[in-house]
């Protein structure tokens, strides 16, 4: 097949969002990260002294702490030539007229006001540092839904934060968790009343706009017994010739017998690292859902855990990864289980095309005492070309000999005799490869609302043009 | 009639990765509306001559030509070729997991037309053709060949035949791998799309049996040894060749 000029038809021109704003900022940190930029933030929020002190203690862990050898190359990323906060307006809008001109008119562009109206219980934007959007459908706010920026969250329901931040994701955790706690900013804080079932999703938005901007959302979901919540989260920035940095961290608790699912369709320029951690944990029959799309980014490292803690818990981790040019996709998921009749599932599918690399990295561990539990990992990669690269390193620790263990992983390459075939039925040569590409993420599209699943595949399409080499 | 629908002149093809000749010669003329059969042992190149003619890309011809319509194809990719009303049904059809049929048809359909097809005008086409076939409609909504059985796979690639109506069919051991009653449902569904085109459709009908000869009657038959077609004659030439066999026919080429 002919090799086509992939990187023309892929530069950065091709990013559908890779469009910038003139923005006037209300704040903006120096570079770099020190304590006089963590005392800037806090005091920047007037927050309580608790959490300054937290911010303090994590600062100080993040600055002693070694950086990961494992994972992608890091050698790009430099905390001097960062940003760590920037105030792009002042306060919530709780309606889009409240929200400044270009940033209301970004999410515009991005589609956001329009899907509120149509599929979505309630809608966070956030813009560089701060959330500049928030609302929720105010049948979900009678029955006690709670759906905030995360500032206004610690400001409101001080005592709620207090009680759950750090627990499910402590700063300790990781080099990226304690940089993310100490200059944490934005991000969504949710609570669901027991018994509440929200049958229609809550979405944020995460923009970055600014060059060498760091983005540290910090995102806290409260699932109270018996409730029921969808959050969907979606991120795209600008291309810069820089590197700029996003390390958000979500923190899940899901009680007994509840049930939530978090999306992400991550679509960063492709010069965004992305180091996120996502962990929730799980009580006695309830259950929990990762499903990750990592579209965009230069670096994403990232693995989504659920802690399955109570008898009869259940997670499942579901990801798609694509790698094009330039790109590494470190994704996977964790599942641990620590009581007994758990279940976890982990699908994992990635594409890598040209230079682009994709790894699993995946950890399944059954914790002495948590006796039928039972687990399937099975990842997938898909190679579209002979340069494109995939790993997998699944990690499995296992303490009890009745824990029924399933791993399969495949590795395939997009066949000249699927093109032939498709082709022969009058498809291009790029169209037959998107069809191939579809069919090998179908099995994790349809678990996504249709709108996602749409935007999905128009992504998908979109990269895949002019790519089969 | 005149110029003939296809005219292969003395083609020569190798597989390009290692410069294998493996058809040294082909000869062969269909005209509008004729169908034609051809046999021949295994690994004579039937298979390779009607992938060559569907542009695929690991064959390359070092010599002679393709003419369609008294064109040279090829130049042309696959998908042109498609365009231009070539069809392959597959010996081995290709399984494209996670893309449903009816997907995979509608996409396909479109790619011949100027405009796509109203979807509800694709739903009743694709059911007519489905009862046509003797298909579960249910199963549209199953993945390309995924999975399928032998027989599933070349009912399926009829089905697309069907669906697509080209100029020009090229039927590789349709017939391989149904069972009998399979193989009148596939042969009835070959001639009724045959008739309903009637000189707008000529077929190329590879395959191994008289079998399938006995429900759809070539207009000529041609063997196929070593990369050539060695002998052209009516239909009684794959009588003659159940009967005495391929040696008959290479001792013939031989004289
Ligand atoms: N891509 C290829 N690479 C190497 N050899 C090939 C390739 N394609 C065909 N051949 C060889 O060319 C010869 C002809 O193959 P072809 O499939 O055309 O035979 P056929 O007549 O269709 O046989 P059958 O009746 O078994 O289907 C065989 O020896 C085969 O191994
Ligand atoms: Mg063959």
């Amino acid at each position: 097949m002919p090799q086509n000029d992939v990187v023309a038809q892929l530069g950065l021109d091709e990013y559908k969002y890779g469009f910038r704003d003139e923005v006037e900022y209300k704040f903006k940190s120096r570079k770099g990260l020190d304590e006089e930029i963590v005392r800037q933030v806090s005091e920047q929020k007037g927050e309580p002294e608790w959490m300054l002190k937290t911010r303090l203690k994590a600062l100080k862990h993040a600055l002693a702490r070694p950086w990961p050898k494992w994972g992608g190359d890091l050698s790009g990323l430099n905390f001097d030539d960062i940003y760590f906060y920037i105030r792009p307006s002042d306060g919530v809008g709780r309606t889009w007229d409240e929200v400044p001109e270009t940033i209301k008119n970004t999410f515009e562009r991005l589609g956001i006001p329009d899907q509120e109206r149509r599929i979505l219980a309630g809608v966070g934007a956030q813009y560089e540092s701060e959330v500049v959007y928030h609302s929720l459908k105010e049948e979900w706010e009678k029955q006690g839904v709670i759906f905030k920026g995360m500032d206004d969250g610690l400001r409101d329901h001080e005592d709620i934060v207090r009680e759950y931040f750090g627990t499910v994701v402590p700063y300790r955790d990781n080099l990226f968790a304690a940089v993310n706690t100490a200059v944490w900013s934005g991000g969504s804080f949710v609570y669901v009343p027991a018994g509440v079932k929200l049958d229609m999703p809550l979405q944020a938005y995460f923009r970055i706009n600014a060059e060498s901007m760091g983005q540290f959302e910090r995102t806290l979901i409260i699932v109270e017994e018996g409730a029921e919540v969808q959050y969907i989260e979606g991120c795209t920035a600008p291309s810069y010739a820089r590197e700029s940095f996003h390390s958000g961290v979500i923190e899940i608790i899901v009680k007994e017998g509840a049930r939530s699912r978090y999306t992400t369709i991550q679509n960063w320029s492709h010069n965004v690292y992305n180091l996120v951690t996502q962990r929730a944990t799980v009580a006695r029959d309830a259950s929990h859902e990762w499903i990750d799309g990592n579209l965009g980014s230069k670096l994403t490292m990232k693995y989504p855990s659920v802690y399955l803690m109570g008898e009869g818990a259940r997670g499942e981790i579901l990801s798609i990864a694509y790698a094009g040019n330039g790109q590494h996709q470190d994704a996977g998921g964790k599942a641990i289980h620590m009581a007994p009749h758990t279940s976890s599932r982990i699908v994992s599918k990635s594409i890598s095309r040209g230079s682009g690399r994709s790894s699993y990295r995946g950890l399944l561990r059954v914790d002495p005492g948590a006796k039928h539990a039972r687990s399937n990992v099975e990842c997938d990669a898909l190679l579209l070309d002979e340069e494109a690269r995939t790993d997998t390193y699944p990690y499995i620790e296992v303490e009890e000999a009745d824990a029924s263990i399933g791993h399969e992983a495949t590795v395939s390459k997009i066949g000249d005799e699927q093109l032939f075939y498709l082709m022969s039925r009058g498809l291009s040569e790029d169209e037959a490869a998107t069809m191939v590409v579809r069919g090998f993420i179908e099995p994790i599209a349809k678990e996504l609302p249709l709108e996602y699943a749409v935007e999905l595949n128009r992504l998908i399409e979109l990269e895949m043009e002019g790519s089969v080499g | 009639m005149a110029e003939p629908l296809v005219k292969i002149v003395d083609l020569h093809a190798e597989v390009a990765e290692d410069g294998t000749e493996i058809l040294r010669g082909v000869n062969l003329e269909v005209k509008e509306g004729e169908i034609h059969a051809i046999m021949g042992p295994n690994g004579s190149g039937k298979s390779t001559l009607a992938k060559v003619i569907s542009g695929h890309p690991a064959y390359e011809v070092t010599e002679g030509d393709v003419l369609f319509r008294g064109e040279s194809i090829l130049d042309m990719e696959p998908d042109d070729r498609a365009r231009a009303g070539i069809f392959l049904a597959f010996q081995y059809p290709v399984e494209i997991p996670g893309v449903s049929i009816a997907n995979f048809l509608r996409t396909s359909l479109n790619s011949h037309r100027d405009e796509d097809i109203d979807i509800f005008d694709f739903q009743d086409l694709l059911i007519s053709k489905m009862e046509m076939l003797g298909m579960d409609p249910a199963f549209a909504e199953r993945s390309v060949n995924d999975g399928f059985s032998g027989g599933e796979k070349k009912r399926n690639e009829i089905l697309q035949l069907a669906m697509l109506e080209p100029t020009l069919a090229v039927m590789d051991e349709t017939d391989s791998g149904l069972d009998i009653d399979a193989l009148k449902i596939v042969s009835a569904g070959i001639n009724q799309v045959k008739q309903e085109h009637q000189n707008d459709m000529s077929v190329l009908l590879i395959t191994h049996y008289q079998r399938m000869l006995n429900y759809i009657t070539p207009d000529f038959v041609h063997v196929m040894l070593a990369g050539r077609v060695v002998r052209s004659g009516g239909p009684e030439l794959a009588l003659a060749l159940e009967e005495k066999g391929y040696e008959w026919a290479k001792e013939l080429s031989l004289a």
